[in-house]
C-alpha cells in the first residue's frame, strides 16, 4: 500500500514536472520559432516553420537601429561596470576595514537608499538632467546607474570583505605593506565572488532596465537595446512582431547563457547581503 | 579653577579666533602656512560666492516673481521656478559644505591648542598633511561615492520632497510659460480630500498590496514546493530538470514580459489561437480588470519561481535529518512534516529575502508597465487604468500627464513606507546577530 502510494506521488511529480517543462519551454520556442518564420504576421506563424529562415535577422539589421542600439547599450554597460565596480569596491573597503566616525550613519544612509528605489524621483532626476545638460545622452545614463549600483552593491561586498580574516591584513603590515597592498593582493583576489557579482550585475542592468533609460535618452538613435524592442510592440500592429522576435532572441541568447554560466555566483550574490540575517 | 582655566588656555583662544575667523586659530596656533592656505581659501570664496548665493537663496524662497509674458509680440522670458529651485538646492548644499569647513577649521584650532596646553609641539605644514593623509585615508575612499550618492540619489529625492509642497502642474503652473509657487500642504490635503483623487489613490494602494503580498507568498510557495519535488530522492534526472526550470530566471525579465504580453494578446495572441482551435471561448488575458490581475500573477510566477527553487534547494539540504526521522518515529504525516518542521525552517532562513522579494514587488515597475501598460482603462481613476500600481501612476502622473506635484506627494508617502519598513528590517536583522555586523 505505501509502496503503491509511493509510486503514485513520483508519477505525479514526474507529470507535474512535465507541464512545468512546457509552460517553461513553451514562450522561448514561440519566440525562436516565431523568429525564424519566413512569414510576415503572427496569424499565419508556425511554432516549427516548414521552411526556417533568418530573413527577420536580416531585417533586423538592415532596416531598424539595432545595431545602433545595441553598440549604445553596450557601451553604457561596460562603462557602468567598470565605474560601479571600483566605487563599490572603494567604498566597501572604507566601510570594512576602518572605524571612524560617520560609519553607522553611512551603513544606515546605503540601505535606506538602497531600499528607495532611484527611479521614485524619475520627476526630479529628468529636471536635474535637464538643467544640467545631460539628457539625451549616455553619461547622464551611466551618472545615474552609478549612483544606483553604490548603494546596491556596497552592502554585499562588504559583507564578503568582512568575512576575509583581518590577520592576513596585520601580517602584510607587518611585512610593511601599505593599504593599497594589503587591497590589491589581499581583499581583491578572495573577494572575486562579489566582485564579479558587482560588475555583472551593473553590466547586465542597461541591457535590462527600461524606465531609467525612457526618461533619459529620447531621441532614437541615443536608444538602447530595452527602449527598441519595446517600441516595436508598443504599437499595436502586429507587422513588427516577427522582428520583434528576432531581436528578442538576438539579446535574450547571450544573456541566458552568461546568466546559465555564472548562476551559482549571481544566485549567491543576491543572497549574500541577506544571508546575514 | 585658575590653574585649571590657565590649562585650557590655548585651547579655548585657538577655538575662538578660529571662530571669529577663518585661519587665525591656526597662525594663533604657530601654524602659519596652514593658518594662511585657510583664510586665503575661505575669503576668496566667501566674496565670490556671497553674490551667488545671495541670489540662490532667495530664488528658492521666491520660486521666481517674474512670469513670461508678451510684450510687442515678442516673448519676454520671466523667471523659470524650477531652475531657480534646483539652483537654490545646489547653493544649500554649497553652504553647507561650507558650514562644514567652517567648524572643521575650529576643531583643527583647538585640537592644536590642547597640544600645545599639554606642553607638546605642534606639527609643521608638511608634517600635519601627512597625517591628515593617514587619519583621514577612509574618507578619502568614500568621497567619490559619497559625491556620486549626493548629487544622483540624495539631491533628486530632497527635491522631489520640495516639489511636492509646490503647485507645480499641467495646466497652469509649468515653467517657463508661468510660474510656481509654495503652497504647503495643499497637495496631500487634495490627494485625501477630494474624492476623485482619494479613490484613485485607494484603489491603486489596496490593489497594490495585494499584488506585493499574493507574488511573494505565491512565489515563495510555488519555488519551495518544485524545490522539494526536485530534491525528492526518488527522482532521478535531477541535473537536468533544476537546468530546465532555472532557464526563466536566466531569460532577461523585460523580454519574457514582452513575449508574453504578444502571447496574452486578445486579438491575435498565439494562446488565445489556442483555446478558440480547441473550441473554447477567448479568454480576456489582459482586457478585463480581474483577469489582467490574475494574468500579472501567472506571469510573475513564471519568471520569479526559478530563483525561489535555487534558493530553497539550498536550504533544503541544510534541514536537520534527525528531526523528520524523529517525526516519522512519532508517526507523523507528510502533511504534519511540512507544516510544523519543514515550513517553519525555510521561513526562518528565508525571511529577509522574503522581506526583499515584497520592497521589490512592491515596486514592479517593469511587469506592471511592460505587460498591461496600466490596463484595462478605469475611467473613475485620475490618470491610471485598473492594474496600474503606486509607482506607474507616478510614472504617468510625471511622464505624460505635468502632475509634478501629485506625483511628489504619492512618492513622499511611498518613501515614508518603504524607509520604516527597511528601517524596521534592518534593527529587526540587527538583533538576531551576535557578531559586530555593522
Amino acid at each position: 500500500m505505501s509502496k503503491l502510494k509511493s509510486n503514485l506521488v513520483v508519477i505525479g511529480i514526474y507529470m507535474v514536472f512535465i507541464v512545468l517543462l512546457i509552460t517553461t519551454i513553451y514562450p522561448m520556442t514561440w519566440v525562436v520559432g516565431t523568429s525564424l518564420n519566413p512569414g510576415n504576421t503572427l496569424l499565419v506563424s508556425k511554432m516549427f516553420p516548414d521552411n526556417p529562415s533568418l530573413l527577420h535577422y536580416v531585417e533586423l539589421i538592415r532596416n531598424t537601429d539595432f545595431m545602433l542600439w545595441f553598440g549604445n547599450t553596450l557601451k553604457i554597460a561596460v562603462a557602468n561596470a567598470f565605474l560601479s565596480t571600483i566605487l563599490v569596491a572603494m567604498t566597501a573597503y572604507a566601510f570594512s576595514r576602518f572605524r571612524f566616525k560617520g560609519r553607522q550613519q553611512g551603513l544606515m544612509t546605503l540601505l535606506v537608499l538602497q531600499m528607495f528605489p532611484g527611479f521614485l524621483s524619475i520627476m526630479a532626476i529628468f529636471v536635474l538632467l535637464l538643467q544640467t545638460k545631460l539628457l539625451d545622452t549616455h553619461l547622464g545614463l551611466i551618472l545615474i546607474y552609478v549612483g544606483g549600483s553604490i548603494s546596491m552593491g556596497t552592502w554585499v561586498m562588504k559583507g564578503h570583505f568582512d568575512t576575509i580574516p583581518r590577520s592576513l591584513e596585520e601580517a602584510a603590515f607587518i611585512d610593511g605593506a601599505s593599504n593599497k597592498d594589503a587591497f590589491f593582493r589581499i581583499i581583491l583576489p578572495l573577494s572575486l565572488p562579489s566582485i564579479t557579482f558587482v560588475a555583472l550585475n551593473s553590466f547586465i542592468t542597461p541591457f535590462m532596465d527600461f524606465i531609467l533609460p525612457q526618461i533619459v535618452l529620447r531621441s532614437s538613435e541615443k536608444m538602447t537595446l530595452a527602449q527598441g524592442l519595446y517600441s516595436m510592440v508598443a504599437n499595436e500592429t502586429n507587422s513588427s512582431f516577427t522582428v520583434f522576435a528576432a531581436g528578442a532572441v538576438l539579446v535574450a541568447l547571450p544573456i541566458t547563457l552568461l546568466y546559465m554560466y555564472f548562476q551559482k555566483y549571481l544566485i549567491h550574490g543576491m543572497t549574500a547581503g541577506a544571508d546575514k540575517g | 579653577m585658575h590653574v585649571n582655566l590657565d590649562a585650557r588656555r590655548y585651547r579655548t583662544k585657538a577655538a575662538i579666533f578660529s571662530a571669529l575667523f577663518i585661519g587665525l586659530g591656526q597662525l594663533y596656533n604657530r601654524q602659519y602656512v596652514k593658518g594662511f592656505l585657510w583664510m586665503v581659501v575661505a575669503q576668496l570664496f566667501f566674496w565670490t560666492y556671497y553674490p551667488i548665493a545671495y541670489k540662490g537663496i532667495t530664488g528658492l524662497i521666491t520660486l521666481g516673481d517674474v512670469p513670461s509674458r508678451i510684450m510687442k509680440g515678442k516673448v519676454v522670458q520671466g523667471d523659470h521656478s524650477i531652475f531657480l529651485l534646483i539652483n537654490g538646492l545646489i547653493t544649500v548644499v554649497i553652504i553647507l559644505l561650507f558650514l562644514g569647513m567652517y567648524i572643521m577649521n575650529i576643531v583643527d584650532a583647538k585640537k592644536n591648542g590642547e597640544i600645545r596646553d599639554e606642553g607638546g609641539q605642534v606639527l609643521g605644514f608638511i608634517a600635519s598633511l601627512k597625517r591628515a593623509k593617514f587619519r583621514n585615508f577612509p574618507y578619502l575612499l568614500l568621497l567619490p561615492a559619497s559625491c556620486f550618492v549626493l548629487f544622483v540619489t540624495v539631491m533628486p529625492l530632497v527635491f522631489n520632497v520640495l516639489i511636492a509642497f509646490t503647485n507645480y502642474s499641467a495646466p497652469d503652473h509649468i515653467p517657463d510659460r508661468s510660474l510656481v509657487d509654495w503652497i504647503g500642504f495643499a497637495s496631500f490635503y487634495d490627494l485625501f480630500t477630494q474624492e476623485a483623487w482619494r479613490s484613485t489613490f485607494v484603489g491603486i494602494a489596496v490593489w497594490n498590496i495585494i499584488w506585493a503580498t499574493v507574488s511573494t507568498i505565491s512565489v515563495f510557495l510555488s519555488g519551495l514546493i518544485l524545490a522539494m519535488m526536485v530534491n525528492h530522492p526518488r527522482i532521478k534526472f535531477k541535473k537536468f530538470w533544476r537546468t530546465a526550470f532555472i532557464l526563466p530566471w536566466a531569460v532577461p525579465q523585460f523580454i519574457s514580459i514582452l513575449v508574453f504580453r504578444v502571447l496574452l494578446n486578445g486579438s491575435f495572441g498565439p494562446i488565445n489561437d489556442l483555446i478558440v482551435n480547441l473550441g473554447f471561448s477567448p479568454v480576456p488575458w489582459l482586457s478585463d480588470p480581474t483577469m489582467a490581475k490574475v494574468s500579472i500573477i501567472l506571469v510573475n510566477l513564471w519568471f520569479s519561481t526559478p530563483f525561489l527553487m535555487a534558493l530553497m534547494s539550498g536550504v533544503l539540504t541544510t534541514m536537520p535529518r534527525d528531526l523528520y526521522e524523529a517525526a516519522e518515529v512519532d508517526g507523523a504525516s507528510w502533511r504534519q512534516k511540512f507544516t510544523k518542521i519543514t515550513l517553519p525552517l525555510v521561513l526562518l532562513a528565508t525571511a529577509p529575502i522574503l522581506i526583499m522579494q515584497f520592497a521589490f514587488n512592491f515596486n514592479n515597475f517593469n511587469l506592471i508597465y511592460l505587460l498591461t501598460d496600466g490596463n484595462p482603462n478605469q475611467p473613475d481613476y485620475f490618470y491610471a487604468g485598473s492594474t496600474d500600481i503606486l509607482i506607474s501612476w507616478i510614472f504617468k502622473m510625471t511622464l505624460n500627464q505635468s502632475q509634478f506635484n501629485m506625483a511628489s506627494a504619492v512618492s513622499i508617502i511611498m518613501f515614508i513606507l518603504i524607509a520604516g519598513f527597511s528601517l524596521w528590517n534592518y534593527k529587526r536583522m540587527k538583533s538576531n546577530q551576535e557578531e559586530d555586523w555593522v
